[in-house]
Protein backbone atom coordinates (compact mmCIF):
# COMPACT_ATOMS: atom_id res chain seq x y z
CA UNK A 1 0.00 0.00 0.00
CA UNK A 2 1.12 3.35 -1.22
CA UNK A 3 2.55 6.19 2.10
CA UNK A 4 0.76 8.55 0.93
CA UNK A 5 -2.86 7.38 1.14
CA UNK A 6 -4.00 8.98 5.22
CA UNK A 7 -7.44 9.33 6.75
CA UNK A 8 -8.87 12.61 7.99
CA UNK A 9 -11.35 14.52 7.52
CA UNK A 10 -12.55 17.10 4.83
CA UNK A 11 -11.91 20.51 7.02
CA UNK A 12 -8.14 18.92 7.90
CA UNK A 13 -7.77 18.16 4.40
CA UNK A 14 -8.58 22.18 3.53
CA UNK A 15 -5.86 22.82 5.75
CA UNK A 16 -3.61 20.30 4.46
CA UNK A 17 -4.09 21.50 0.52
CA UNK A 18 -3.50 25.22 1.46
CA UNK A 19 -0.43 24.40 3.07
CA UNK A 20 1.01 22.05 -0.40
CA UNK A 21 -0.21 24.73 -2.99
CA UNK A 22 1.76 27.09 -1.50
CA UNK A 23 -1.04 29.50 0.16
CA UNK A 24 0.55 32.73 1.40
CA UNK A 25 -2.36 33.23 4.64
CA UNK A 26 -5.06 32.28 6.24
CA UNK A 27 -7.45 34.07 7.91
CA UNK A 28 -10.19 33.14 9.87
CA UNK A 29 -12.62 33.04 12.96
CA UNK A 30 -13.71 29.87 14.24
CA UNK A 31 -17.20 28.28 13.90
CA UNK A 32 -18.61 24.84 14.12
CA UNK A 33 -18.59 22.96 11.82
CA UNK A 34 -15.43 23.81 10.03
CA UNK A 35 -13.33 24.95 12.87
CA UNK A 36 -10.60 21.74 12.24
CA UNK A 37 -9.35 24.01 9.32
CA UNK A 38 -7.85 26.76 11.47
CA UNK A 39 -7.12 24.36 14.11
CA UNK A 40 -4.77 21.86 11.50
CA UNK A 41 -3.09 25.26 10.55
CA UNK A 42 -2.65 26.39 13.84
CA UNK A 43 -1.10 23.01 14.77
CA UNK A 44 0.81 22.47 10.94
CA UNK A 45 2.54 25.62 12.08
CA UNK A 46 3.82 26.39 8.23
CA UNK A 47 4.45 29.52 9.43
CA UNK A 48 8.06 27.50 10.41
CA UNK A 49 8.22 25.72 7.22
CA UNK A 50 6.57 27.35 3.79
CA UNK A 51 6.25 30.81 5.36
CA UNK A 52 2.59 30.86 5.38
CA UNK A 53 0.70 33.40 7.36
CA UNK A 54 -1.95 31.48 9.99
CA UNK A 55 -3.89 34.29 11.92
CA UNK A 56 -7.26 33.92 13.75
CA UNK A 57 -8.30 36.82 13.86
CA UNK A 58 -10.79 38.93 15.89
CA UNK A 59 -13.77 38.73 13.44
CA UNK A 60 -14.89 37.40 10.10
CA UNK A 61 -15.36 40.62 8.76
CA UNK A 62 -11.67 41.21 9.55
CA UNK A 63 -10.71 38.19 8.29
CA UNK A 64 -12.29 38.94 4.78
CA UNK A 65 -10.78 42.05 5.17
CA UNK A 66 -7.10 40.63 5.61
CA UNK A 67 -7.91 39.05 2.93
CA UNK A 68 -8.62 41.73 0.42
CA UNK A 69 -5.55 43.60 1.40
CA UNK A 70 -3.27 39.95 0.89
CA UNK A 71 -4.78 39.72 -2.77
CA UNK A 72 -3.76 42.92 -2.99
CA UNK A 73 -0.24 42.32 -2.81
CA UNK A 74 -0.65 39.67 -4.99
CA UNK A 75 -0.56 36.99 -2.58
CA UNK A 76 -2.91 33.70 -2.50
CA UNK A 77 -4.58 34.22 0.56
CA UNK A 78 -7.90 32.54 1.98
CA UNK A 79 -10.45 32.34 4.32
CA UNK A 80 -13.21 30.09 5.64
CA UNK A 81 -16.41 30.17 7.72
CA UNK A 82 -19.77 28.35 8.39
CA UNK A 83 -22.75 30.16 7.34
CA UNK A 84 -23.67 32.89 10.03
CA UNK A 85 -19.64 33.64 9.73
CA UNK A 86 -19.95 33.70 5.60
CA UNK A 87 -22.96 36.32 5.74
CA UNK A 88 -20.36 38.29 7.50
CA UNK A 89 -17.78 38.33 5.15
CA UNK A 90 -20.33 39.44 1.78
CA UNK A 91 -19.49 43.03 2.16
CA UNK A 92 -15.93 41.71 1.78
CA UNK A 93 -15.83 39.33 -0.86
CA UNK A 94 -18.50 42.06 -3.32
CA UNK A 95 -15.30 44.38 -3.13
CA UNK A 96 -13.06 41.60 -4.05
CA UNK A 97 -15.13 40.79 -6.89
CA UNK A 98 -15.54 44.87 -7.55
CA UNK A 99 -11.62 45.14 -7.06
CA UNK A 100 -10.82 42.05 -9.19
CA UNK A 101 -8.85 40.37 -7.10
CA UNK A 102 -8.25 36.62 -6.69
CA UNK A 103 -9.21 34.75 -3.49
CA UNK A 104 -10.73 31.49 -1.78
CA UNK A 105 -13.58 31.20 0.37
CA UNK A 106 -14.86 27.92 2.00
CA UNK A 107 -18.12 27.69 3.45
CA UNK A 108 -19.16 24.73 5.85
CA UNK A 109 -22.52 25.01 5.08
CA UNK A 110 -24.49 24.58 8.93
CA UNK A 111 -28.55 25.01 9.04
CA UNK A 112 -29.66 28.37 9.34
CA UNK A 113 -31.33 31.36 8.92
CA UNK A 114 -29.41 33.18 11.96
CA UNK A 115 -27.58 31.26 14.10
CA UNK A 116 -29.59 28.45 13.28
CA UNK A 117 -27.95 24.87 13.95
CA UNK A 118 -24.39 23.63 13.71
CA UNK A 119 -25.84 20.68 11.99
CA UNK A 120 -25.23 20.09 8.13
CA UNK A 121 -27.16 21.96 5.46
CA UNK A 122 -26.94 23.14 2.62
CA UNK A 123 -29.00 26.39 2.56
CA UNK A 124 -26.80 28.92 1.45
CA UNK A 125 -26.92 28.01 -2.22
CA UNK A 126 -28.76 30.71 -2.89
CA UNK A 127 -25.96 33.23 -1.30
CA UNK A 128 -23.19 31.90 -3.04
CA UNK A 129 -24.55 31.39 -6.62
CA UNK A 130 -27.10 34.51 -6.70
CA UNK A 131 -25.04 36.86 -5.15
CA UNK A 132 -25.12 37.28 -1.44
CA UNK A 133 -22.80 40.45 -1.82
CA UNK A 134 -24.30 43.81 -3.06
CA UNK A 135 -23.65 44.18 -6.81
CA UNK A 136 -23.49 42.44 -10.42
CA UNK A 137 -20.67 40.22 -9.57
CA UNK A 138 -20.36 35.93 -9.67
CA UNK A 139 -17.70 34.02 -8.34
CA UNK A 140 -17.40 29.67 -9.54
CA UNK A 141 -18.40 27.94 -6.65
CA UNK A 142 -17.10 24.42 -6.19
CA UNK A 143 -19.06 21.68 -4.32
CA UNK A 144 -16.87 19.26 -3.37
CA UNK A 145 -18.56 15.69 -2.41
CA UNK A 146 -15.28 13.93 -0.46
CA UNK A 147 -12.55 14.60 1.54
CA UNK A 148 -10.12 14.42 -1.56
CA UNK A 149 -12.44 16.96 -3.31
CA UNK A 150 -11.96 19.39 -0.56
CA UNK A 151 -8.10 18.80 -1.03
CA UNK A 152 -8.06 18.78 -4.79
CA UNK A 153 -10.84 21.95 -4.95
CA UNK A 154 -8.60 24.31 -2.53
CA UNK A 155 -6.04 23.10 -4.61
CA UNK A 156 -7.83 24.73 -7.95
CA UNK A 157 -9.68 27.22 -6.38
CA UNK A 158 -7.13 29.12 -6.26
CA UNK A 159 -5.74 28.35 -9.69
CA UNK A 160 -9.29 29.50 -10.85
CA UNK A 161 -9.26 32.47 -8.77
CA UNK A 162 -6.27 33.49 -9.99
CA UNK A 163 -6.96 32.88 -13.83
CA UNK A 164 -9.95 35.18 -13.34
CA UNK A 165 -9.15 37.18 -10.72
CA UNK A 166 -12.13 36.49 -9.15
CA UNK A 167 -12.91 34.79 -5.75
CA UNK A 168 -13.81 31.56 -5.64
CA UNK A 169 -15.98 29.64 -3.48
CA UNK A 170 -15.79 25.84 -2.09
CA UNK A 171 -19.15 25.07 -0.93
CA UNK A 172 -19.04 22.47 1.44
CA UNK A 173 -21.09 21.09 3.90
CA UNK A 174 -20.84 19.91 7.91
CA UNK A 175 -21.19 16.53 6.42
CA UNK A 176 -18.22 16.71 4.49
CA UNK A 177 -15.95 18.86 6.44
CA UNK A 178 -16.52 16.41 9.33
CA UNK A 179 -16.17 13.35 7.81
CA UNK A 180 -13.39 11.19 7.77
CA UNK A 181 -12.05 9.63 4.12
CA UNK A 182 -8.90 8.35 2.45
CA UNK A 183 -7.17 10.86 0.79
CA UNK A 184 -3.87 11.33 -1.30
CA UNK A 185 -2.40 15.41 -0.63
CA UNK A 186 -1.50 17.05 -3.64
CA UNK A 187 2.33 17.52 -4.24
CA UNK A 188 4.19 20.30 -2.31
CA UNK A 189 4.47 23.16 -4.37
CA UNK A 190 6.52 26.45 -3.16
CA UNK A 191 5.07 29.79 -2.08
CA UNK A 192 5.61 32.43 -4.88
CA UNK A 193 9.09 34.86 -3.91
CA UNK A 194 8.58 38.74 -3.73
CA UNK A 195 9.87 38.52 -7.68
CA UNK A 196 7.51 36.21 -9.16
CA UNK A 197 4.52 38.31 -7.90
CA UNK A 198 6.03 41.12 -9.15
CA UNK A 199 6.81 39.74 -12.81
CA UNK A 200 2.90 37.70 -12.60
CA UNK A 201 0.97 40.22 -11.33
CA UNK A 202 1.65 43.77 -12.08
CA UNK A 203 -1.24 45.08 -10.65
CA UNK A 204 -0.20 44.27 -7.24
CA UNK A 205 0.70 46.53 -4.79
CA UNK A 206 4.15 45.14 -4.23
CA UNK A 207 5.88 48.29 -3.36
CA UNK A 208 6.13 51.22 -5.74
CA UNK A 209 9.41 52.11 -7.49
CA UNK A 210 10.40 54.92 -9.12
CA UNK A 211 9.98 54.18 -12.61
CA UNK A 212 6.52 53.76 -12.76
CA UNK A 213 2.89 55.14 -11.47
CA UNK A 214 1.45 53.86 -7.93
CA UNK A 215 -1.23 50.73 -8.60
CA UNK A 216 -4.32 51.26 -6.97
CA UNK A 217 -6.29 49.00 -5.92
CA UNK A 218 -10.35 49.94 -5.42
CA UNK A 219 -13.84 48.75 -6.01
CA UNK A 220 -14.88 52.48 -6.20
CA UNK A 221 -15.11 54.43 -9.29
CA UNK A 222 -17.69 57.45 -8.70
CA UNK A 223 -18.38 58.02 -12.37
CA UNK A 224 -21.18 55.80 -14.03
CA UNK A 225 -19.77 56.32 -17.45
CA UNK A 226 -16.79 54.33 -16.09
CA UNK A 227 -18.41 52.43 -13.40
CA UNK A 228 -20.50 51.06 -16.37
CA UNK A 229 -17.55 49.64 -18.67
CA UNK A 230 -16.06 47.97 -15.88
CA UNK A 231 -19.28 46.40 -14.80
CA UNK A 232 -19.07 45.12 -18.75
CA UNK A 233 -15.81 43.64 -18.13
CA UNK A 234 -16.70 41.81 -15.48
CA UNK A 235 -19.74 40.16 -17.65
CA UNK A 236 -17.55 39.36 -20.34
CA UNK A 237 -14.98 37.85 -17.52
CA UNK A 238 -18.15 36.06 -16.06
CA UNK A 239 -18.99 35.10 -19.77
CA UNK A 240 -15.80 32.88 -20.14
CA UNK A 241 -16.11 31.09 -16.73
CA UNK A 242 -19.71 29.87 -18.35
CA UNK A 243 -18.40 29.26 -21.19
CA UNK A 244 -15.29 26.81 -19.81
CA UNK A 245 -15.45 25.96 -16.17
CA UNK A 246 -18.45 24.16 -15.68
CA UNK A 247 -17.52 20.71 -13.88
CA UNK A 248 -20.10 17.85 -13.41
CA UNK A 249 -20.27 14.28 -12.68
CA UNK A 250 -22.42 11.45 -14.13
CA UNK A 251 -23.18 8.39 -12.22
CA UNK A 252 -25.74 5.36 -13.95
CA UNK A 253 -26.94 7.90 -16.53
CA UNK A 254 -26.84 6.58 -19.94
CA UNK A 255 -29.88 4.28 -19.04
CA UNK A 256 -31.86 6.52 -16.76
CA UNK A 257 -35.60 7.29 -17.69
CA UNK A 258 -35.41 9.41 -13.97
CA UNK A 259 -32.86 11.87 -13.24
CA UNK A 260 -31.51 12.89 -9.72
CA UNK A 261 -29.36 16.53 -9.40
CA UNK A 262 -28.34 16.54 -5.83
CA UNK A 263 -24.73 18.34 -4.90
CA UNK A 264 -21.70 18.11 -2.30
CA UNK A 265 -22.81 15.04 0.28
CA UNK A 266 -26.52 14.91 -0.49
CA UNK A 267 -24.93 13.62 -3.80
CA UNK A 268 -23.16 10.67 -1.54
CA UNK A 269 -26.40 10.25 -0.12
CA UNK A 270 -27.85 10.14 -3.75
CA UNK A 271 -25.54 7.61 -5.03
CA UNK A 272 -26.31 4.77 -2.63
CA UNK A 273 -30.32 5.96 -3.76
CA UNK A 274 -29.52 4.97 -7.37
CA UNK A 275 -27.86 2.39 -6.12
CA UNK A 276 -31.40 1.14 -4.36
CA UNK A 277 -33.68 2.05 -6.75
CA UNK A 278 -31.59 -0.06 -9.70
CA UNK A 279 -31.91 -2.84 -7.07
CA UNK A 280 -35.71 -2.46 -7.60
CA UNK A 281 -35.62 -2.13 -11.07
CA UNK A 282 -36.18 1.31 -11.25
CA UNK A 283 -33.84 3.37 -13.86
CA UNK A 284 -32.50 5.95 -11.60
CA UNK A 285 -29.71 8.08 -12.49
CA UNK A 286 -27.71 11.17 -10.92
CA UNK A 287 -26.01 14.37 -12.06
CA UNK A 288 -23.75 15.81 -9.35
CA UNK A 289 -23.17 20.01 -10.34
CA UNK A 290 -19.73 20.14 -9.29
CA UNK A 291 -19.52 23.77 -10.12
CA UNK A 292 -22.88 25.49 -8.76
CA UNK A 293 -21.91 28.54 -10.75
CA UNK A 294 -21.49 28.42 -13.82
CA UNK A 295 -24.43 25.78 -13.33
CA UNK A 296 -24.16 22.70 -15.80
CA UNK A 297 -27.33 24.30 -17.70
CA UNK A 298 -26.75 23.10 -20.79
CA UNK A 299 -25.96 19.15 -19.79
CA UNK A 300 -29.24 19.01 -17.87
CA UNK A 301 -31.08 20.44 -21.29
CA UNK A 302 -29.44 17.96 -23.45
CA UNK A 303 -30.77 15.16 -21.20
CA UNK A 304 -34.24 16.31 -21.33
CA UNK A 305 -34.44 15.08 -25.17
CA UNK A 306 -34.23 11.35 -23.35
CA UNK A 307 -35.22 11.93 -19.67
CA UNK A 308 -38.39 13.68 -18.55
CA UNK A 309 -38.17 13.54 -14.86
CA UNK A 310 -35.54 14.96 -12.71
CA UNK A 311 -35.68 15.18 -9.50
CA UNK A 312 -33.56 17.96 -6.68
CA UNK A 313 -32.35 16.84 -3.64
CA UNK A 314 -31.18 18.78 -1.25
CA UNK A 315 -30.84 20.20 1.76
CA UNK A 316 -32.56 22.89 2.13
CA UNK A 317 -36.30 24.39 1.64
CA UNK A 318 -35.24 23.88 -2.59
CA UNK A 319 -32.84 26.54 -4.02
CA UNK A 320 -30.65 24.71 -6.67
CA UNK A 321 -34.35 23.15 -8.36
CA UNK A 322 -34.78 26.81 -9.51
CA UNK A 323 -31.92 26.57 -12.05
CA UNK A 324 -32.60 22.98 -12.43
CA UNK A 325 -36.15 24.28 -13.72
CA UNK A 326 -34.54 27.28 -15.65
CA UNK A 327 -32.03 24.33 -17.29
CA UNK A 328 -34.73 22.17 -18.43
CA UNK A 329 -36.83 25.16 -19.77
CA UNK A 330 -40.14 22.99 -19.46
CA UNK A 331 -39.18 20.21 -21.42
CA UNK A 332 -39.29 17.79 -18.27
CA UNK A 333 -40.71 17.51 -15.09
CA UNK A 334 -38.23 18.68 -11.86
CA UNK A 335 -39.68 17.61 -8.54
CA UNK A 336 -37.84 18.92 -4.94
CA UNK A 337 -37.51 17.10 -2.21
CA UNK A 338 -35.68 18.50 1.03
CA UNK A 339 -35.02 18.50 4.94
CA UNK A 340 -34.19 21.24 6.76
CA UNK A 341 -32.48 22.69 9.75
CA UNK A 342 -29.62 20.36 9.97
CA UNK A 343 -31.22 17.01 9.06
CA UNK A 344 -29.63 15.05 6.44
CA UNK A 345 -31.71 12.38 3.89
CA UNK A 346 -31.45 9.02 3.80
CA UNK A 347 -30.73 7.35 0.76
CA UNK A 348 -34.00 5.03 1.41
CA UNK A 349 -36.10 8.29 2.23
CA UNK A 350 -35.02 9.42 -1.47
CA UNK A 351 -36.17 6.10 -2.97
CA UNK A 352 -39.29 6.57 -1.36
CA UNK A 353 -39.77 9.88 -2.51
CA UNK A 354 -39.20 8.94 -6.45
CA UNK A 355 -41.52 6.18 -5.96
CA UNK A 356 -44.16 8.80 -5.07
CA UNK A 357 -43.96 10.76 -7.44
CA UNK A 358 -43.21 7.99 -10.62
CA UNK A 359 -46.26 5.80 -9.20
CA UNK B 1 -16.56 -8.73 2.79
CA UNK B 2 -17.87 -6.60 0.50
CA UNK B 3 -19.10 -3.56 2.66
CA UNK B 4 -19.59 -3.56 6.22
CA UNK B 5 -21.52 -0.63 7.73
CA UNK B 6 -21.29 -0.46 11.26
CA UNK B 7 -23.02 1.54 13.88
CA UNK B 8 -21.33 2.82 17.51
CA UNK B 9 -23.47 4.65 19.86
CA UNK B 10 -23.21 5.50 23.69
CA UNK B 11 -21.67 8.53 26.30
CA UNK B 12 -19.16 11.19 25.42
CA UNK B 13 -16.42 9.83 26.87
CA UNK B 14 -16.55 6.17 26.31
CA UNK B 15 -14.18 6.31 22.89
CA UNK B 16 -16.89 6.01 20.78
CA UNK B 17 -15.32 7.86 17.96
CA UNK B 18 -12.10 6.69 18.39
CA UNK B 19 -12.70 3.02 18.43
CA UNK B 20 -15.00 3.71 15.41
CA UNK B 21 -11.74 5.67 13.96
CA UNK B 22 -9.43 2.52 14.90
CA UNK B 23 -11.79 0.30 12.85
CA UNK B 24 -11.49 2.68 10.13
CA UNK B 25 -7.49 2.75 10.10
CA UNK B 26 -7.52 -1.10 10.20
CA UNK B 27 -9.63 -0.70 7.06
CA UNK B 28 -6.90 1.65 5.41
CA UNK B 29 -4.11 -1.30 6.39
CA UNK B 30 -6.15 -3.67 4.96
CA UNK B 31 -6.46 -1.49 1.36
CA UNK B 32 -10.19 -1.03 1.87
CA UNK B 33 -11.96 1.97 1.24
CA UNK B 34 -13.53 3.39 4.41
CA UNK B 35 -15.92 6.37 6.06
CA UNK B 36 -16.19 7.67 9.58
CA UNK B 37 -19.22 10.06 10.21
CA UNK B 38 -19.24 11.03 13.41
CA UNK B 39 -22.42 13.18 15.31
CA UNK B 40 -20.99 16.05 16.17
CA UNK B 41 -20.95 19.25 18.38
CA UNK B 42 -22.10 19.37 22.07
CA UNK B 43 -21.96 15.35 22.05
CA UNK B 44 -18.36 16.12 22.86
CA UNK B 45 -19.49 18.53 25.95
CA UNK B 46 -21.49 15.17 27.60
CA UNK B 47 -24.18 13.63 26.47
CA UNK B 48 -24.66 10.84 23.93
CA UNK B 49 -22.13 10.20 20.88
CA UNK B 50 -22.36 8.17 17.75
CA UNK B 51 -20.07 7.29 14.56
CA UNK B 52 -20.86 5.60 11.19
CA UNK B 53 -17.76 3.95 9.72
CA UNK B 54 -17.86 1.97 6.55
CA UNK B 55 -15.11 -0.36 5.63
CA UNK B 56 -15.73 -1.82 1.87
CA UNK B 57 -13.62 -3.37 -1.27
CA UNK B 58 -15.54 -0.76 -3.26
CA UNK B 59 -16.15 2.81 -3.45
CA UNK B 60 -18.45 3.94 -0.89
CA UNK B 61 -21.13 5.68 -2.26
CA UNK B 62 -23.42 7.39 1.04
CA UNK B 63 -21.41 7.69 4.28
CA UNK B 64 -24.78 8.43 6.09
CA UNK B 65 -27.18 5.69 6.32
CA UNK B 66 -30.30 4.81 8.11
CA UNK B 67 -29.65 1.11 8.73
CA UNK B 68 -26.46 -0.83 9.59
CA UNK B 69 -24.89 -4.23 9.32
CA UNK B 70 -23.51 -3.91 13.33
CA UNK B 71 -24.73 -1.81 15.93
CA UNK B 72 -22.57 -1.54 18.95
CA UNK B 73 -24.69 0.13 21.31
CA UNK B 74 -23.03 1.26 24.72
CA UNK B 75 -25.85 3.39 26.71
CA UNK B 76 -29.82 2.89 27.24
CA UNK B 77 -30.69 5.85 25.71
CA UNK B 78 -28.86 4.45 22.30
CA UNK B 79 -30.50 1.16 22.80
CA UNK B 80 -34.01 2.40 23.17
CA UNK B 81 -33.18 4.69 20.05
CA UNK B 82 -30.98 2.77 17.80
CA UNK B 83 -32.19 -1.01 18.11
CA UNK B 84 -34.70 -0.86 15.32
CA UNK B 85 -31.86 0.47 13.02
CA UNK B 86 -30.05 -2.75 13.11
CA UNK B 87 -30.60 -4.52 9.39
CA UNK B 88 -32.51 -8.05 9.62
CA UNK B 89 -30.22 -10.97 10.20
CA UNK B 90 -27.96 -8.34 11.52
CA UNK B 91 -25.76 -8.03 14.98
CA UNK B 92 -26.90 -5.74 17.89
CA UNK B 93 -24.22 -5.65 20.56
CA UNK B 94 -24.14 -4.16 23.93
CA UNK B 95 -22.83 -3.74 26.98
CA UNK B 96 -25.01 -4.63 30.20
CA UNK B 97 -23.56 -1.67 31.73
CA UNK B 98 -26.79 0.43 33.39
CA UNK B 99 -28.98 -1.29 30.58
CA UNK B 100 -32.51 -1.25 32.29
CA UNK B 101 -34.08 -2.84 29.04
CA UNK B 102 -32.22 -5.76 26.96
CA UNK B 103 -32.74 -5.77 23.28
CA UNK B 104 -35.70 -7.47 22.49
CA UNK B 105 -35.63 -8.05 18.54
CA UNK B 106 -35.86 -11.84 17.45
CA UNK B 107 -35.03 -11.19 13.70
CA UNK B 108 -31.12 -10.00 14.63
CA UNK B 109 -28.56 -11.69 16.40
CA UNK B 110 -27.81 -9.94 19.55
CA UNK B 111 -24.54 -10.16 22.12
CA UNK B 112 -23.89 -9.53 25.12
CA UNK B 113 -20.23 -8.05 26.43
CA UNK B 114 -20.12 -6.93 30.13
CA UNK B 115 -17.21 -4.79 28.93
CA UNK B 116 -17.45 -1.85 31.82
CA UNK B 117 -17.50 -4.44 34.90
CA UNK B 118 -14.98 -6.23 33.08
CA UNK B 119 -12.59 -2.93 33.06
CA UNK B 120 -13.51 -1.75 36.41
CA UNK B 121 -12.38 -5.65 37.47
CA UNK B 122 -9.09 -5.66 35.58
CA UNK B 123 -8.07 -1.97 36.27
CA UNK B 124 -8.17 -1.11 32.48
CA UNK B 125 -11.41 1.49 32.66
CA UNK B 126 -9.50 4.03 30.23
CA UNK B 127 -9.21 0.73 27.59
CA UNK B 128 -12.78 -0.16 27.77
CA UNK B 129 -13.52 0.81 24.18
CA UNK B 130 -10.86 -1.87 23.00
CA UNK B 131 -12.35 -4.38 25.29
CA UNK B 132 -15.71 -3.83 23.31
CA UNK B 133 -13.47 -3.56 20.09
CA UNK B 134 -12.93 -7.16 20.69
CA UNK B 135 -15.62 -8.76 21.26
CA UNK B 136 -17.36 -7.19 17.73
CA UNK B 137 -14.28 -8.47 15.95
CA UNK B 138 -14.24 -11.47 17.34
CA UNK B 139 -18.16 -11.60 16.24
CA UNK B 140 -17.20 -9.83 12.90
CA UNK B 141 -13.30 -11.14 12.13
CA UNK B 142 -13.80 -7.81 9.26
CA UNK B 143 -9.85 -6.81 9.46
CA UNK B 144 -7.09 -9.03 11.08
CA UNK B 145 -5.86 -7.90 14.80
CA UNK B 146 -2.28 -7.22 12.78
CA UNK B 147 -4.00 -4.53 11.15
CA UNK B 148 -5.95 -2.94 14.19
CA UNK B 149 -2.58 -2.92 15.99
CA UNK B 150 -1.31 -0.67 12.71
CA UNK B 151 -4.47 0.82 13.18
CA UNK B 152 -3.58 1.91 15.84
CA UNK B 153 -0.64 3.12 15.78
CA UNK B 154 -1.28 5.12 13.32
CA UNK B 155 -4.13 6.95 14.63
CA UNK B 156 -2.65 7.49 18.10
CA UNK B 157 -0.24 9.93 18.75
CA UNK B 158 3.62 8.44 19.21
CA UNK B 159 3.69 9.70 22.55
CA UNK B 160 0.67 7.32 23.17
CA UNK B 161 2.25 4.33 21.74
CA UNK B 162 3.27 2.43 24.79
CA UNK B 163 -0.03 2.47 25.40
CA UNK B 164 -0.54 -0.37 22.49
CA UNK B 165 0.09 -3.43 24.07
CA UNK B 166 -2.34 -2.56 26.93
CA UNK B 167 -4.66 -2.36 24.03
CA UNK B 168 -3.89 -5.29 22.46
CA UNK B 169 -4.12 -6.82 25.51
CA UNK B 170 -7.65 -5.68 26.12
CA UNK B 171 -9.00 -6.15 22.51
CA UNK B 172 -8.14 -9.66 23.36
CA UNK B 173 -9.92 -9.94 26.81
CA UNK B 174 -13.26 -8.86 24.93
CA UNK B 175 -12.54 -11.50 22.68
CA UNK B 176 -13.06 -13.94 25.42
CA UNK B 177 -16.05 -12.26 27.04
CA UNK B 178 -18.57 -11.85 24.40
CA UNK B 179 -21.21 -14.14 24.48
CA UNK B 180 -24.27 -14.44 22.28
CA UNK B 181 -27.71 -14.01 24.35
Amino acid sequence: MSEEIELMKGNEAIAQAAIRCGCDGYFGYPITPQSEILETLMAEQPWKTTGMVVMQVESEIAAINMVYGGAGCGKKVMTSSSSPGISLKQEGISYIAGAELPCLVVNVMRGGPGLGTIQPSQSDYFQAVKGGGHGDYNMIVLAPASVQEMADFTVLGFDLAFNYLNPVMILADGVIGQMMEKIVLPPFSPRKTAEEIKKLYPWATYGKSKDRKPNVISSLEIDSVEMEQRNLKFQRKFQLMEENEIRYEEFETTDAEYILVAFGSTARICQKSVEIAREQGIKLGLIRPITLWPFPTPILYQYTSKVKHFFSIEMNAGQMVEDIRLAVNGKAKVDFYGRLGGIVPSPIEVVEFVKSKIA
Amino acid sequence: MKTEEIFIAGFGGQGVLSMGKILAYSGLMEGKDVSWMPSYGPEQRGGTANVTVILSDNRISSPILNSYDTAIILNQQSLTKFEKSVNPGGILIYDSYGITTPPTRKDILVYRIDAMDKSIEINATKAFNMIILGGYLKIRPIVSLESVLLGLKKSLPERHHHLIPMNEAAIKVGMDIIYQV
